[in-house]
């Protein structure tokens, strides 16, 4: 770890915050993508199925 | 062999996925190496001291919270023109990482600025007209989600998207158009007396591209998301028409 000496804490938490945006968007966006192509095969299916 | 061609979904996802795992490779490697040599390998700066490592989050976050605001604005001239409607998700797509993305760079110029400046926020040009781009970004996802009939959305979006452009704009030029206010000029500049020193140059091109590459991995991803939502929406519409019809019919 560096030393960031009296300046820490404003660069950690510059860090902090950005980054748990970051994987934030990241998890938001592939959890929602999951949940749409799932729903999406599972009414392809059912319309197939149903003629 | 046309760009227009991937105004066809299939085509857009069946292109996005084979150049998704290259895109979600290079954010992943670039930001890694970007972050790890900005923060351990870099010295302070004789006036910002160890501040000065928050150039790597602030300066590529708001260069793509401007750029994804201009990308929008490109899909949604094209979605206004054309009527391709993959233009027209790709923008409501890119919107919410545009607002992370302004939100990063706000959220950290405060943390840089209480230090340097003593203030947290201060009712500078630039600061000012990022703020103004931000809430844009937040009524431009209100006004997609607020409206039920996806092309009259688009529509709409489209138009509140031309008008905040002049926002994006200010952000990137207000330095220039404005000799007053706190906000220094450009990090990055082709004149070398402007452009930061090359020791924090060179990790900071590499952020820059992990950036780049994460806004374009998103993007895809979502706009990926976006159509199959639009096709599911269209075969539950679909669904419920025939199973009127027969209800009908047997009615009859």
């Amino acid at each position: 770890m560096p030393d960031l000496g009296k300046y820490a804490d404003a660069v950690l938490s510059a860090y902090a915050a950005s980054l748990v945006l970051l994987v934030g968007i990241v998890a938001l966006s592939l959890w929602r993508g999951r949940r749409v192509r799932a729903e999406m095969q599972d009414v392809e299916r059912r319309s197939k199925r149903d003629g | 062999m046309s760009l227009w061609e991937y105004a066809n979904p299939v085509k857009f996802l069946r292109l996005s996925e084979r150049v998704l795992p290259w895109l979600w490779g290079g954010a992943a490697i670039c930001l890694v190496v970007g972050l790890v040599w900005g923060f351990f390998f870099t010295p302070d700066d004789f006036r910002q001291g160890s501040t000065v490592k928050i150039i790597y989050l602030h300066v590529p976050s708001a260069l793509m919270a401007i750029n994804a605001w201009f990308m929008m604005l490109v899909a949604s001239l094209i979605w206004i023109i054309r009527r391709h409607h993959v233009s027209a998700l790709a923008a409501r797509a890119a919107a919410p990482v545009g607002i992370v993305m302004t939100l990063i760079a706000l959220v950290t110029g405060a943390i840089w600025g209480q230090p340097m400046w003593g203030t947290w926020w201060a009712w500078d040009p630039r600061l000012t007209s990022f703020l103004i781009l931000f809430l844009f970004y937040l009524g431009y996802v209100a006004l997609w989600e607020a409206i039920e009939d996806p092309d009259s959305a688009a529509d709409l979006t489209a138009i509140l998207c031309l008008v905040g452009t002049v926002f994006a704009v200010l952000s990137r030029y207000a330095v220039n158009f404005w000799n007053q206010g706190l906000h220094q000029g450009a990090s990055l500049s082709l004149d070398k007396e402007e452009n930061v020193a090359d020791v924090f140059y060179f990790p900071l091109l590499v952020c820059i591209a992990g950036f780049v590459f994460l806004f374009l991995a998103l993007v895809l991803y979502r706009t990926g998301t976006e159509i199959r939502v639009r096709r599911t929406r269209a075969l539950i519409a679909r669904e419920t028409r025939t199973t009127d019809l027969h209800a009908e019919a047997r009615d009859a």
